[in-house]
């Protein structure tokens, strides 16, 4: 079967600027499991478009990092 | 994929709310058994609570309402179909559970002089307390298991309930990072794992836009009905008036004490109660097919100061991104109607009436095997029901498992479910799991969201149990993607539930939530009773059959006390 990827923008938004590469604080409190670091940066990142914009990962992020905006088909 | 065996006690399948609440009770009530909560998520922000929680809708509080005022309240509510005995529970420990919540540190309301601050939400009576601090609910359920040294597993989901001559006797679980099996033995079994959730589709189209925390699938439905568990009315769906696109609550709940109400187009009141019903939806459903929607959650004639009061909670529990949502539409409360539409179904008793068949003991119909929270049938249980429920089940199966030994796991079984378990993985390049959801919650939509119709349900049930073939086309790279694959086969067993109930039931009950277009009238002659589904073990066929409700404990006359929320 042929596969494709497609391009979709995601509602959690890291700053990359201010991830901290040891911290893992939202990975493991998303309840969707949505979030992996990006092993070459060692930042955070949304790898799975599954959402439920609940807040925890930008709640406690230590240093405000992240912003969760309301996935697009909703917003 | 290694596999992991571990062995235990009792084991807590769910992290919520009813689960943490009966890993401490039965930690506390037997102090030397080995006590293990699974957790698909992290138990610190897991399950329906995870963000908080506003108030809680079920509060029988001394002095201002009795266990006997709430189970009528329900019985009338939920026209008939219950076990009062259970419904009972929630009415009689509820205010225990308040009590022990403030002494971990859950803070309520209360009024000048000290009293617990309830509201009315209800048509009668006053359940509603609220929790404006409730934000950080999870947070101290899960520190009270820890502090009662409980084990948890975290990321690890359930799959299946293990059975040996109809006792249960374990789970098989995926470790949903690493991609390892877990065979895990106890004694006794609690399945609390929520709703199910992600049954209909969103009319947003995202597939996690939904009431429910999504990560409750209908897991617990399924494993129970799997394994052999009665389930029971699965036809009374879950439907709720949500914030349109956003689907989360409005909350009128919150608001309808400050004086807000829901509207029509007009401005004016079309219900009577804003408490979640059938009856409630159907109000919504005619407003809305009348000519005078949309309908929206009204605030604008109040004053600044109750609005600010009421965004302060509605902004900060629960559903926080609502804040979000609102600014980014342009939206304000002062000014402008919170729109709502009717939501795509679910399958919740914490809202409505359906789920795995429980006793007031929270077991269900397989020895070993118990429920608790939003996937056990106790109507209208919500957050309180959870937390009752929970300790319910978990008291008394620290007695069961007193002489009680390790059953012996089936080898055949485990393989058998490992080749399940492996399927999608060996299949990387087969179609998405994104794709194969859509489709199925869509079938959902088209077919069974109410006011339901025979052929309709018919091509539903049809389509659902064709979609068997569909599953096993999923592919999956990595264990992340293969949790969601296995969450489509417990969402397909709910919807083929789903179907095969709403067309058993030749009636309507429940008012929107069992609307039958070709039987629009309810019938007490032929069903006030129960409607079970269980699984065949001879052909493992999905039967259906009625069953006599349990006799009440308190005499309500349901001709005379109709539950009846539309303005004249």
């Amino acid at each position: 079967m042929a596969l494709t990827n497609n391009r979709v923008d995601v509602p959690v938004i890291v700053d990359e600027s201010k991830c901290l590469d040891k911290c893992k604080a939202c990975i493991e409190v998303c309840p969707l499991d949505v979030l992996v670091k990006n092993p070459d940066t060692g930042k955070a990142y949304m790898k799975y478009d599954e959402c439920w914009f609940c807040l925890p990962c930008e709640k406690e992020c230590p240093t405000g990092a992240i912003t969760v905006q309301i996935p697009f088909l909703l917003r | 994929m290694e596999i992991i065996n571990i062995e235990v006690d009792f084991l807590v399948v769910g992290g919520g709310t009813a689960g943490c609440m009966a890993a401490v009770k039965a930690k506390q009530k037997s102090p030397d058994s080995s006590v293990l909560v699974l957790e698909k998520a992290n138990i610190r922000r897991s399950g329906a609570i995870a963000m908080g929680m506003d108030g809680v809708n079920t509060a029988v509080i001394p002095g201002n309402s009795t266990p006997e005022q709430y189970v009528r309240e329900i019985t009338i509510a939920n026209d008939g179909i219950l076990d009062q005995s259970a419904v009972h529970k929630t009415g009689l420990l509820g205010f225990d559970v308040i009590q022990e919540l403030e002494e971990w540190g859950v803070k309520f309301q209360k009024d000048n002089e000290g009293k617990y601050d309830l509201k009315q939400v209800h048509r009668v009576g006053k359940y509603v307390l609220p929790m404006p601090e409730g934000k950080d609910l999870k947070k101290i359920l899960s520190r009270q298991v820890k502090r009662n040294k409980i084990k948890v597993i975290n990321r690890v989901m359930a799959t299946s309930v293990l059975t040996q001559n109809g006792r249960a006797i374990g789970i098989t679980g995926l470790d949903v990072r690493s991609g390892d099996m877990y065979v895990i033995k106890s004694k006794a079994i609690l399945l609390c794992t929520g709703a199910c959730g992600r049954l209909g589709l969103p009319a947003s189209g995202y597939l996690y836009g939904t009431y429910e925390n999504p990560t409750n699938a209908g897991d617990g439905y399924s494993m129970a009905y799997q394994a052999g568990a009665k389930l029971s009315n699965i036809e009374c769906f879950q439907i709720n008036p949500l914030i349109k696109d956003y689907n989360g609550p409005a909350c009128a709940y919150v608001a309808s004490p400050f004086g807000a109400y829901t509207a029509n187009a007009t401005g004016n009141r079309f219900i009577s109660c804003d408490y979640w019903s059938g009856q409630m939806m159907l109000e919504v459903w005619r407003e809305l097919n009348s000519g005078k929607g949309p309908v929206h959650l009204k605030m604008y004639h109040l004053d600044e100061s109750t609005i600010s009061e009421i965004e302060s909670i509605l902004f900060d529990n629960e559903r926080p991104s609502r804040e979000r949502f609102h600014a980014g539409r342009g939206e304000n409360y002062r000014r402008d109607g919170v729109e709502m539409n009717i939501s795509e179904i679910g399958l919740c008793s914490g809202h409505s009436a359906s789920g795995v068949q429980v006793d007031e003991f929270m077991r269900t119909s397989i020895p070993g095997l118990y429920a608790a929270g939003d996937m056990a049938n106790v109507p209208h249980n919500y957050m309180i029901g959870a937390f009752v429920s929970g300790r319910v089940a978990a008291e008394h199966a620290m007695d069961y498992i007193k002489d009680i030994d390790h059953g012996d796991v089936d080898s055949d079984f485990i393989n058998t479910e490992r080749e399940r378990l492996l399927a999608p993985l060996n299949n990387p390049n087969g179609i998405p799991h994104t794709q194969v959801e859509y489709k199925l919650r869509r079938f959902v939509n088209d077919y069974l969201q109410p006011p339901k119709s025979p052929k309709n349900m018919k091509i539903g049930l049809e389509k659902f149990i064709d979609y068997k073939n569909v599953l096993d086309e999923l592919g999956a790279r990595d264990p992340h993607e293969l949790m969601r694959c296995m969450e489509i086969h417990f969402i397909r067993d709910c919807a083929e539930m789903a179907a095969k109930a709403s067309l058993y039931r030749t009636e309507s009950r429940w008012g929107l939530y069992h609307y039958r277009l070709d039987f629009p009238n309810r019938n007490d002659d032929e069903w006030m009773c129960n409607t079970i589904i269980k699984k065949s073990l001879e052909n493992n066929e999905m039967t259906i059959f009625k069953e006599d409700l349990k006799p009440y404990l308190f005499d309500v006359n349901l001709n005379k006390e109709k539950y009846d929320v539309s303005v004249a």
